[in-house]
């Protein structure tokens, strides 16, 4: 059974069909990944452009790896150093990458919607790596996939995504993956960190931290992106910390064991503290982990469906 | 649609017998051979193989399943992607003597994907190619088995259906597919 899709620009536009067969290719990476020689010959005839408008260290390190490992030809592209600067568009650089014979595309920029741009004027398969404060179908898929590793499976299942909602692309390809597989979403954070109408998704809104805590089974912890935010949305980070940080005396007084996820980079003593952050309940370096199998499993399977 | 009956259960545990005899002729004690069966349909027969093997030689092998889906020369060549299976190999495969064991060897690509495949696990000394039903005539690589179950003629539009496993009747049948 191919995907359903011939790029992934989100999660809002795949199946669960789709998560699925994403999730049992990458159970079988993660089994390749974890050999002694850790690499396959499946893309070998395969080119693959990086091209990242916006920094990344996680998603463009475990994608080239992801590549790599499928023995795929990778070409990397950052825009602070290339002819962007000179005024080139986004259409013209991408064709002229192509024009040197590359077969996929993964695409990180500050717009939203710039891989959907893509899509529909070249013929390559397009990959979101994270457009703006839109989607990061990847990360959604690899933190789901944890989830279903740490607790069998996700349908069922009670996560809260607690912090800066409004600027992370990450919590909105989060809901809908969550919902796609079955599991009840809550977002919780300060109010101005929370965007108009997030209920019209069907998620539970939470303002009080430790009320999202025993609530949930999962706590997904977002990161509070300061590089987004054009006007004081809180007093200071440390008025955060004190009202929205997760520390181990917050976990202590809940009554369960919930497990702690982080997508990275975590500003430690702000959203996390080092006592959670490194205790067994936290899964932050199992995604990180995870997020390499997945993209493989999605850069196998976007390979195949463009026969 | 045609079949015609190339073993039953009885011919079968013979055949399998049979093989359990050479390979125990070749490696004696086992003490450094390990067995590996094919993804997906070959560690049916694996699996009997292995069983039947035990019993004989009264001790335990070190036994695996490769899967070679991603070693695979015809991907981006079908139309639907080849979905992969478990590969279970908890051993390292350094200067063993390696049998692969598969249903049916047809076009010898799956076994070429398998050499590829198994080299990840490391150096093997040796590598020889156990098969059920080997069919002649259809190679399109230069493979050749040196354990054979049953040497069958047929023409490319056949089919070998095998039915091992559980709730299966042990049974091979060759099948003509209607033009």
């Amino acid at each position: 059974m191919p995907l359903s899709q011939k790029h992934l620009l989100g999660i809002k536009n795949i199946t669960a069909d789709d998560i699925n067969l994403i999730f049992q290719t990458a159970d079988n990476f993660k089994e390749v990944i974890n050999r002694p020689i850790k690499k396959v010959p499946s893309l070998r005839d395969i080119t693959i452009a990086n091209v990242f408008f916006e920094n990344s260290t996680r998603t463009r390190l475990s994608f080239e790896l992801a590549e790599k490992r499928l023995s795929a030809d990778v070409i990397n592209f950052s825009a602070s150093s290339s002819s962007v600067k000179k005024g080139e568009t986004l259409l013209d650089t991408v064709n002229n990458i192509l024009a040197m014979k590359v077969d996929m595309i993964v695409v990180r920029h500050a717009s939203p919607g710039a891989p959907h741009f893509l899509a529909r004027h070249v013929d390559a398969n397009i990959i979101n790596a994270g457009d703006g404060t839109h989607e990061h179908p990847t990360q959604a898929l690899l933190d789901t996939f944890s989830i279903r590793e740490r607790l069998g499976e996700v349908a069922g299942k009670k996560v809260a995504i607690i912090g800066d909602i409004m600027h992370s692309r990450v919590a909105i390809s989060d809901i809908f993956a969550l919902q796609k597989l079955g599991a009840e979403v809550m977002v919780c954070g300060p109010i101005t960190l929370l965007p108009k109408h997030i209920e019209a998704l069907g998620v539970k809104v939470e303002l009080d931290v430790q009320k999202a805590l025993e609530w949930c089974d999962v706590a997904n912890v977002l990161r509070i992106q300061l590089e987004r935010q054009q006007i004081k949305y809180f007093p200071s980070l440390r008025e955060y910390s004190l009202y929205y940080g997760i520390n181990k005396n917050r976990l202590d007084n809940l009554k369960k064991e919930i497990t702690i996820m982080h997508p990275g980079p975590i500003n430690r003593g702000v959203e996390i503290n080092s006592d959670v952050a490194d205790s067994d309940h936290a899964i932050i370096l199992d995604q990180v982990e995870n997020g390499v199998a997945i993209r493989m499993a999605i850069l196998y399977l976007l390979a195949n469906s463009a026969s | 649609m045609q079949k015609r009956l190339i073993l039953n259960a009885e011919l079968l545990s013979i055949t399998v017998d049979r093989l359990c005899q050479q390979l125990i002729e070749n490696h004696s004690d086992f003490s450094n051979t390990v067995i590996l069966g094919l993804q997906p349909r070959g560690v049916h027969f694996s699996d009997l193989l292995v069983d039947h093997l035990k019993k004989l030689i009264k001790k335990d092998i070190p036994y695996g399943y490769l899967d070679t889906t991603f070693y695979r020369d015809d991907f981006r060549r079908r139309d639907t992607p080849s979905s992969a299976n478990a590969t279970n190999i908890d051993f390292i495969i350094e200067e063993k003597e390696v049998i692969l064991v598969d249903d049916v060897l047809f076009t010898g690509r799956s076994v070429r994907a398998a050499l590829d495949a198994m080299m990840a696990y490391g150096r093997p000394n040796k590598v020889e190619l156990m098969v059920l039903i080997n069919r002649k005539y259809t190679r399109d690589l230069p493979i050749s088995p040196d354990y054979i179950g049953k040497d069958v003629n047929t023409i490319e539009t056949q089919k070998v259906l095998v039915e091992i496993g559980e709730g299966k009747k042990n049974k091979v049948w060759l099948v003509n597919e209607e033009e």
